[in-house]
């Protein structure tokens, strides 16, 4: 079963290009860890998802490039053209000669309806290159006008042409000390115009990610290509292909079919991937990690091991010991010995809220093919309470500006009246509302 | 791939103009010589700087554009495109509006219009004048309603220079009171420039060359003041300098839409993210570093050093002390070997020492370009829309008042068909709106930040 990714924006085509190189990389490593027919298959079960073959062998990605302006999606086509391994599908992008220039209400309601048909097109012929489609994987950014205006207007299109297919947005956080002065509102537009057409929100942070890249992998001068990096690292672990339920050698055909439960709010949310390490004391940090209250100094230090030594991670608890309350957890184990993890800890009750059982609201999936280069990997997708903090203040902030009434104007220029506005706080307040009462 | 139309109206204009000129042909020829640009790129994008942007130029005396026909820079610009007289205005706006302004507007049309019609996707016009004079003080503000009727959705940047206090031209408050109107009716965005400021700035670089103090030599072409030499020769004039700075802060704001970047910025994006209100479009520019040390390997400390000087007010191009009033807004564009984790430390480092509105804490609006400046490995210009342009347009208020007490010069305007003292009155209470808008966001100063009550909506 095959997804197409539409990547959007600078953001969603400058991740889109490292995540596919990514699956690509790691599809395509001699290691694997496991026999070879088992890599074969995992190969195999990669490739059918994420590309589709053309005659001279390079293998196309199944994606569509969207950007208001022509810079990126030109980067990214002819890095993915010159790397030789893989590439786009020479007519997969679709490009204008001006961007959106950070105004939400530009993307949505000026670009959206003007290039509706053509961009619907592409997608249409993107699936219509798959033998099964098994849903979308829609890669944009919150705070600047194309990926979420024209994103958020695509989605839209998506569950209206296509509601039998599942439609995954992998959306990004901006920066909490400011990228773009209008991200509160663009980004508090997008996730309600998103809440009412998606199913699934996956989010990273770009402050979370800096962390990692800063205290976790030592970078010095971190640039956004490191950052997108270990984004598409995270995410290449989570969508490669896992053993489904009939045993190994089967990989799982529907990979976007994570926990069904996801009827109060679609928001999940990667942890950290940890690499070589024991099963054992990486998953004990996942559930300290879910314990806890969600807080944004959660200090992490794990140092990778000498000579297969277990480390142990030391987490800095927030002093009132909160249960950090869990609708649906997702473990996705790679590597070595992936049989003998012990998963206990995330089956007790207390993570989960009163009105589910945990063996409902977990799930873990499995592969002894080894991930990339590493022996071991463990990737946590959540949907928790997680959130609530950093959406708690980005509607705070949203809110202040919009009581001032400054930059209202750029909004109403182009259709997005307060009413709207009012709306998209509305709903997000019952968002925050209802993660509050987990 | 979008374009912008350069409309240099007087005397200053034509110049500033023509220092861009030379300096943005240097820029590309420097950039395509490394190769950055691989034309087998099948979009087609091409960096050719004369596809870029085309140039309008007007004056009312010839002898400014003919000189730049008959340099070598004659080639760049289509001859088509010019519109001149011979009187001049006498540097009296009323001239340069009314008369001139109805005489010409066909014509201005017209060029404009063909401007336009070669550019793939036009996205904004610059506009280059001065205030003080006749012709690019009226003449230019009377082309903002202009082009504005004609071309709503193109985004009109102003780059407007004010006079300084010892101006040699007597009328220059009133031309600047006049013009000021226009600029907060119909301009999107304008960056006031004074030549003191300028001339403070070029002081300082002057100093610091020639101190020996550093004890390394300063990189020649890297001064921000140097013009391009190899394009063209031609003596120093004492405004040379003082254009150039002008002249790289054109290129730098538009050099996130020329060149690539892990994190681009549009022109468009400039007018979305620092013009909260429609009144309060003056941005205050600054521009860093002023020279490059001849030094290839420049640590840490020198990069946050740039982001440093960026707030002082030294190196502000208007006489203003941003980091003592109160921000509403700021941008921060940065050209070179910076990276996102550079920016966010910087930006973290000098936030507690920065007063922002209650509404926009976080204020900050970036920009990453990869390509840096000729001579430099990277530069920053910051954009801040910021309660301190207030003293300029208070004394410019101040001077224009002393003037007109005394009815000094008067006739001058009030003789030209149009004219009435009722203009200047207009005027005034314009420019007073804006100071007020401004003096009632400084009364937030001191206030605490208060979180105000969220909606509250049934569960």
């Amino acid at each position: 079963m095959s997804i197409v990714t539409v990547q959007l924006g600078q953001c969603g085509n400058q991740i889109g290009f490292e995540v596919f190189d990514a699956l690509y990389t790691d599809s395509h490593c001699p290691q694997g860890l496991c026999s070879k027919r088992e890599n074969e298959a995992y190969q195999a079960s990669c490739k059918e998802r994420f590309f589709s073959e053309e005659e001279n062998g390079v293998p196309i990605a199944r994606a569509v490039l969207v950007d208001m302006e022509p810079k990126v999606t030109s980067q990214s086509l002819s890095k993915a053209a010159q790397s030789g391994r893989w590439k786009y599908g020479q007519h997969s992008c679709f490009c204008q000669k001006q961007g959106s220039g950070n105004n939400w209400a530009y993307g949505y309601s000026v670009h959206g309806p003007r290039h509706e048909e053509a961009i619907m097109n592409l997608i249409q012929k993107e699936v219509e290159k798959c033998d099964s489609l098994s849903g979308f994987f829609i890669i944009m950014s919150m705070a600047g006008g194309t990926g979420s205006g024209l994103g958020a207007f695509v989605t839209q299109n998506l569950q209206d042409q296509y509601s039998n297919s599942l439609k995954m947005n992998q959306i990004i956080w901006p920066y909490g000390t400011g990228e773009v002065i209008v991200q509160n509102y663009n980004s508090v537009l997008t996730l309600s115009h998103l809440y009412r057409s998606s199913d699934a929100l996956l989010v990273h942070e770009n402050d979370a990610v800096h962390k990692i890249c800063a205290k976790l992998m030592n970078i010095k001068q971190i640039s956004f290509s490191d950052i997108n990096q270990v984004l598409a690292h995270q995410l290449g672990s989570v969508f490669q292909p896992t053993y489904s339920v009939e045993g190994s050698c089967h990989y799982r055909r529907n990979p976007l079919g994570i926990c069904p439960l996801f009827n109060l709010s679609n928001k999940m949310y990667v942890k950290y991937t940890y690499r070589n390490i024991f099963f054992s004391s990486c998953l004990e940090l996942f559930i300290k990690c879910l314990a806890s209250f969600p807080l944004i100094g959660i200090d992490w230090q794990v140092r990778p091991p000498l000579s297969g030594l277990p480390t142990l991670g030391k987490v800095s608890l927030n002093r009132e010991l909160h249960f950090n309350t869990s609708i649906a957890n997702l473990v996705i184990l790679r590597g070595k010995d992936v049989h003998s993890a012990d998963l206990g800890g995330f089956k007790d009750p207390a993570l989960y809220t009163s009105w589910l059982e945990p063996i409902h609201a977990f799930n873990v999936w499995k592969t002894q093919r080894a991930f990339s280069k590493y022996e071991k990997s463990a990737a946590l997708v959540s949907n928790s309470q997680f959130l609530l903090k950093p959406l708690d203040t980005i509607v705070g902030k949203a809110w202040n500006m919009f009581a001032s009434k400054a930059y209202i104007h750029q909004y109403t220029k182009f259709g997005i009246e307060e009413e709207d506005f009012l709306d998209s706080f509305a709903l997000l307040e019952q968002v925050v509302a209802s993660y509050c009462n987990l | 791939m979008t374009q912008s139309v350069v409309v240099q109206v007087g005397q200053c204009g034509n110049q500033i103009g023509c220092c861009f000129w030379d300096l943005a042909l240097r820029e590309h020829a420097a950039v395509n010589q490394k190769g950055i640009y691989d034309e087998a790129i099948s979009n087609g994008i091409k960096f050719n700087f004369i596809s870029l942007s085309q140039a309008v130029l007007i004056d009312m005396e010839e002898g400014v554009v003919n000189e730049i026909l008959q340099g070598p820079l004659r080639d760049v610009f289509d001859s088509k495109q010019l519109i001149t007289d011979i009187s001049g205005s006498g540097n009296n706006w009323a001239v340069g509006h009314k008369v001139f302004g109805s005489l010409y507007q066909e014509q201005i049309l017209e060029k404009l219009r063909k401007s336009a019609e070669h550019c793939d996707c036009l996205q904004c016009f610059f506009i280059i004048h001065s205030m003080g004079g006749g012709t690019g003080s009226g003449l230019g503000t009377f082309l903002l309603k202009v082009l504005e009727d004609e071309f709503p959705e193109v985004y009109r940047f102003v780059t407007s220079i004010y006079p300084s206090g010892e101006d040699d031209v007597i009328t220059s408050p009133y031309n600047s009171i006049l013009a000021m109107k226009e600029l907060n009716e119909h301009a999107d965005c304008v960056l006031p420039i004074d030549n003191q400021s300028l001339f403070d700035i070029i002081s300082k670089i002057d100093l610091m060359v020639n101190s020996g103090k550093l004890g390394t030599t300063v990189k020649p072409k890297s001064l921000v003041t140097s013009s391009a030499g190899a394009v063209k020769k031609r003596h120093q004039k004492p405004f040379d300098a003082m254009n150039n700075i002008v002249a790289n802060l054109l290129l730098n704001l538009t050099s996130s839409a020329r060149f690539e970047g892990s994190l681009n910025m549009d022109l468009n994006e400039i007018s979305m993210n620092l013009v909260p209100f429609p009144q309060l479009h003056y941005l205050v520019s600054s521009l860093t570093p002023l020279y490059t040390l001849a030094d290839v390997n420049i640590p840490t400390r020198r990069l946050d050093q740039m982001f440093s000087d960026a707030f002082s007010k030294d190196h502000q191009l208007i006489r203003a002390d941003p980091k003592h009033s109160l921000y509403l807004a700021c941008a921060l564009m940065v050209r070179g070997n910076v990276q996102v984790s550079d920016l966010r430390r910087n930006i973290e480092r000098l936030k507690p020492s920065l007063q922002f509105v209650s509404w926009n804490q976080e204020g900050w609006k970036t920009s990453l370009c990869s390509v840096p400046p000729v001579g430099h490995s990277h530069s920053l210009l910051a954009l801040a829309n910021n309660t301190c342009v207030k003293p300029t347009f208070m004394e410019l208020k101040e001077r224009f008042l002393r003037l007109y007490k005394k009815k000094a010069h008067l006739h001058h305007y009030l003789q030209i068909e149009g004219m009435e003292e009722s203009c200047f009155m207009e005027a005034v209470s314009s420019l007073s709106g804006l100071v007020e808008e401004y003096n009632q966001l400084d009364a937030t100063k001191s206030m605490p930040v208060e979180d105000l009550p969220r909606l509250s909506i049934a569960v």
